[in-house]
């Protein structure tokens, strides 16, 4: 895992451009253009149907951009150029490509039918090619960086939500990823649970991760953030600092926004 | 709904009481009755004209064995033919690609709209419009040697199988969240390997017990193969009465063995269920 200091990288690791991407008429991303560096957090946040999931979902490729470009750690993502034309990669090469992403799911997603230790092992094995011993070696050393040593063979049934999540990082940590991406990832979870999964997420951004974080969660975002960027109907209204972003917003919307947060 | 104090301390004191274990006078009413049927039925089998020790004879007839295995023989290979046939037409079905798309539904619209029975003859009768079959320059042969009975109904069973496995197979993997497909995808998987690693081994629960329906109602459906001359348990009980005359006896014998089979199919779909309900619920 690379240490870099939090936001002294200054090499773009993600570059987003002139993203637009739509659901029928539904303008979802309406031109968005970011770049995240390496070791930088990044927390993105907005109302419901700002477009901030999709724009998370498409640097992954979840989603298909319509227009513009995302580079994720030296590659475009999603097409092979060849002179002035990008051709579609084929699905093993996207598949590749999406090993630089980790990503954390709002709903945790994890596989019921294997334990918290399969699930984290499964994708080292069964992509990544590593051997059982080595990938099952460092899934017990995941499950104790967040917390969760004990619950190696529960299965997710019988985690709470909580804890679910806290495995959902620790399985897209064990890919190591570049860049880790989170989708609203308290959002799902009962109050009293939140704390231990942004403890995590804490741990995770001093130790030198690059992550973009979709969030509500306003109050992490002012102390782990980087940089803060507010989104409204699927364009980045301000970006900046979080202590100005959410301190002293300079544009009417990112102030109105934040007030009915907090209210 | 407040009680006063004074209405609570009037109640009488039972907490000295011991509560008696309820009578289900109704049930034992019903048992008894089914009883007096069961021995009615019973006795007029005993009465009535049958030889039973004609039916412990021919239980173990040579030929009734030997339709017994090509009976079971024949279940479990059109069934793994209907299975494989059913998981490669699902995953078409599933595809963004419309070509296969459009063969997956094509197939199962040929298949489900036509009778079994038509279909097997068909497939028995192939050489009147294929005299020949083969590679050209390859390898070629006459149809008839190559379709047997056992080939006809194998294909015909396995091919008309497969078509209503897939919709089943279908089923199942749509129960399956879509949030599994992108949490797989996630982590660097290709659509086949999630299918085979997360999402099939989820939609086993819901696949396995129209399965295990499909499974049984094979071990009666190669009955009908008997048309087309494929020595299964029915058409050989058959060929025994029609020298023998002993129709109701050679019928029981038959009756007994499908019983047999599909009593001893349930705990294996038991067991089946057990290892793919791994994780679904508390407890473990």
């Amino acid at each position: 895992m690379t240490n870099i200091p939090a936001a002294t990288g200054l090499r773009p690791i993600v570059s987003i451009r002139d993203v637009h991407k739509s659901f029928g008429s539904f303008k979802a991303v309406d031109g968005v253009s970011l770049d995240v560096a390496s070791g930088e957090v990044v927390c993105i946040i907005g109302a419901s149907g700002s477009g901030k999931t999709t724009l998370l979902r498409c640097i992954n490729q979840l989603v298909q951009i319509d227009r513009g470009a995302i580079w994720v750690d030296g590659e475009l993502a999603g097409f092979r150029i060849d002179g002035d034309k990008l051709y579609h990669l084929p699905e093993t090469e996207i598949a590749r490509q999406r090993l630089a992403t980790g990503m954390v799911f709002q709903r945790f997603n994890l596989f019921p039918h294997l334990t918290a230790l399969e699930n984290i092992i499964e994708g080292p094995i069964q992509v990544r090619g590593r051997s059982k011993r080595e990938a099952v070696e460092e899934a017990h050393a995941l499950l104790k960086r967040v917390g969760l040593a004990e619950k190696a063979n529960s299965y997710p049934a019988n985690l709470s939500g909580g804890q679910q999540q806290r495995v959902a990082i620790a399985r897209a940590l064990a890919m190591k990823p570049k860049v880790m991406l989170f989708d609203e990832p308290t959002s799902a979870l009962d109050p009293e649970l939140v704390g231990e999964v942004l403890a995590v997420m804490r741990e995770l951004a001093a130790s030198g991760m690059t992550m973009i974080v979709v969030t509500h969660e306003l109050g992490f975002a002012r102390e782990v953030a980087d940089r803060v960027v507010f989104m409204d109907h699927g364009a980045i209204v301000e970006t900046g600092p979080a202590s100005q972003v959410l301190g002293a917003p300079t544009e009417a919307r990112t102030s109105a926004f934040i007030a009915a947060v907090l209210a | 709904m407040s009680q006063s104090a004074a209405s609570t301390a009037a109640l009488p004191d039972i907490s000295g009481h011991s509560i008696v274990a309820e009578r289900y006078w109704g049930r034992w009413i019903a048992v008894a009755a089914i009883l007096v049927v069961l021995a009615a039925l019973a006795r007029a089998f005993a009465v009535g004209q049958i030889e039973w020790a004609f039916v412990g004879q021919f239980l173990t007839a040579r030929a009734i064995l030997e339709g017994l295995a090509n009976t079971i023989m024949m279940t479990i290979g059109a069934m793994s033919l209907g299975i494989i046939l059913g998981v490669v037409t699902a995953i078409m079905r599933m595809s963004p690609n419309p070509v296969l798309k459009s063969v997956a539904m094509g197939y199962a619209w040929l298949f489900r709209g036509t009778p079994v029975i038509l279909q097997l003859l068909l497939w028995f009768n192939l050489a009147l419009i294929f005299p020949t079959i083969g590679i050209p320059g390859i390898w070629s042969a006459r149809t008839v040697d190559v379709m047997t009975p056992a080939v006809a109904a194998l294909l015909g069973l396995g091919i008309n199988q497969g078509a209503y496995t897939s919709e089943v197979v279908r089923a199942g993997m749509l129960s399956v969240d879509v949030g599994q497909y992108e949490a797989a995808k996630s982590i660097g998987m290709t659509r086949l390997k999630a299918l085979r690693r997360i999402v099939f081994p989820q939609a086993m629960r819901v696949i396995i017990p129209p399965l295990g329906n499909e499974t049984i109602g094979m071990v009666k459906l190669t009955s009908l193969a008997s048309i087309i001359q494929f020595s299964e348990i029915l058409h050989n009980a058959q060929n025994i009465y029609y020298a023998n005359s002993r129709v109701i006896e050679l019928l029981i014998v038959a009756a007994i063995w499908y019983l047999a089979v599909v009593s001893i199919l349930t705990p294996l779909q038991m067991l089946l269920e057990r290892h793919y309900g791994r994780g679904a619920g508390v407890g473990r």
